[in-house]
């Protein structure tokens, strides 16, 4: 028998190590997928469970503002993340073609009004090292979240 | 799917959630306290100690639950979170506007 040899993938379809891709409907019943993929490879990379927490928390609010807002709703309609281990941290990459976000309204809405409603732009930014929305998007969203190790 | 079952102690009405609360779950735990504030239950302790994942649209709920209790002066309180549901809280700023104990013992006796 001739020893087995480690399979030779062409290069077009060779997929980033260091990167995994989840595509998903808009459903709010599949959050819980999203989370657990989050907090495994965040745990991959190095992250403390806290800090790994936070990353699944905001991974999930912007999912769930993406359902609600750019796609008004459970939609069969796809949210594309993207998982990216960088230099010290994860980079996360949400792309949806639902309606475009204005980035006025996407604004945090101040603490001290005590309503419901409102809190899930404060927590992404208030876990995630950086928030960026791309604007030369044409057809729907994409929102990069950014968060770094915490240095031992 | 959570669970969410609520039992009588005295005038208090004690609701225990058990699971994850997000966008998909937490309309069934809205139903719940809705119901509650709507029959204008004195004093309502809700049990967050088998709750390992809260997010905004949660919180909101509880929100929600806190101000309809406070229209007819009740009593709206949270006991046992997990230490990620207390950084929920923490981070939105409302663990200082919730009344929160650290079980069901020191919850009843704030109502009693």
């Amino acid at each position: 028998m001739k020893p087995k040899t480690k399979q030779q993938i062409p290069p077009q379809r060779a997929v980033d190590a260091d990167t995994v891709e989840l595509r998903l409907p808009a459903d709010p019943k599949l959050l819980k997928i999203v989370r657990a993929a989050v907090a495994s490879f965040c745990e991959i990379i190095g992250f403390a469970a806290e800090e790994s927490n936070s990353a699944m928390l905001a991974v999930d609010e912007a999912c769930s503002n993406i359902i609600k807002h750019a796609y008004g709703g459970a939609s069969r309609a796809p949210i594309i993340i993207t998982l990216r281990r960088i230099d010290r941290g994860l980079e996360v990459v949400l792309r949806d073609y639902g309606t475009k976000a204005d980035p006025k309204r996407i604004k945090p809405r101040p603490l001290d009004e005590i309503r419901p409603g409102g809190l899930g732009v404060h927590l992404i930014r208030s876990v995630m090292n950086e928030v960026s929305f791309d604007a030369t998007i044409k057809d729907g969203n994409q929102l990069t979240l950014v968060k770094y190790l915490r240095e031992a | 799917m959570l669970d969410v079952t609520t039992h009588k102690t005295g005038e208090a009405m004690v609701v225990s959630i058990k699971g994850d609360v997000d966008l998909y779950s937490s309309p069934q735990l809205r139903k719940t306290v809705i119901a509650l504030t709507g029959k204008k239950t004195p004093a309502i302790l809700i049990n967050l100690s088998d709750v390992g994942y809260m997010d905004s649209s949660g919180v909101a709920t509880l929100v929600e639950g806190l101000q309809q209790a406070g229209k007819y002066k009740g009593k709206f309180k949270l006991f046992g979170l997990t230490s990620t549901v207390k950084e929920v809280f923490e981070l939105s700023r409302l663990d200082k506007v919730f009344d929160i104990y650290s079980d069901e013992a020191a919850a009843m006796a704030s109502v009693a």
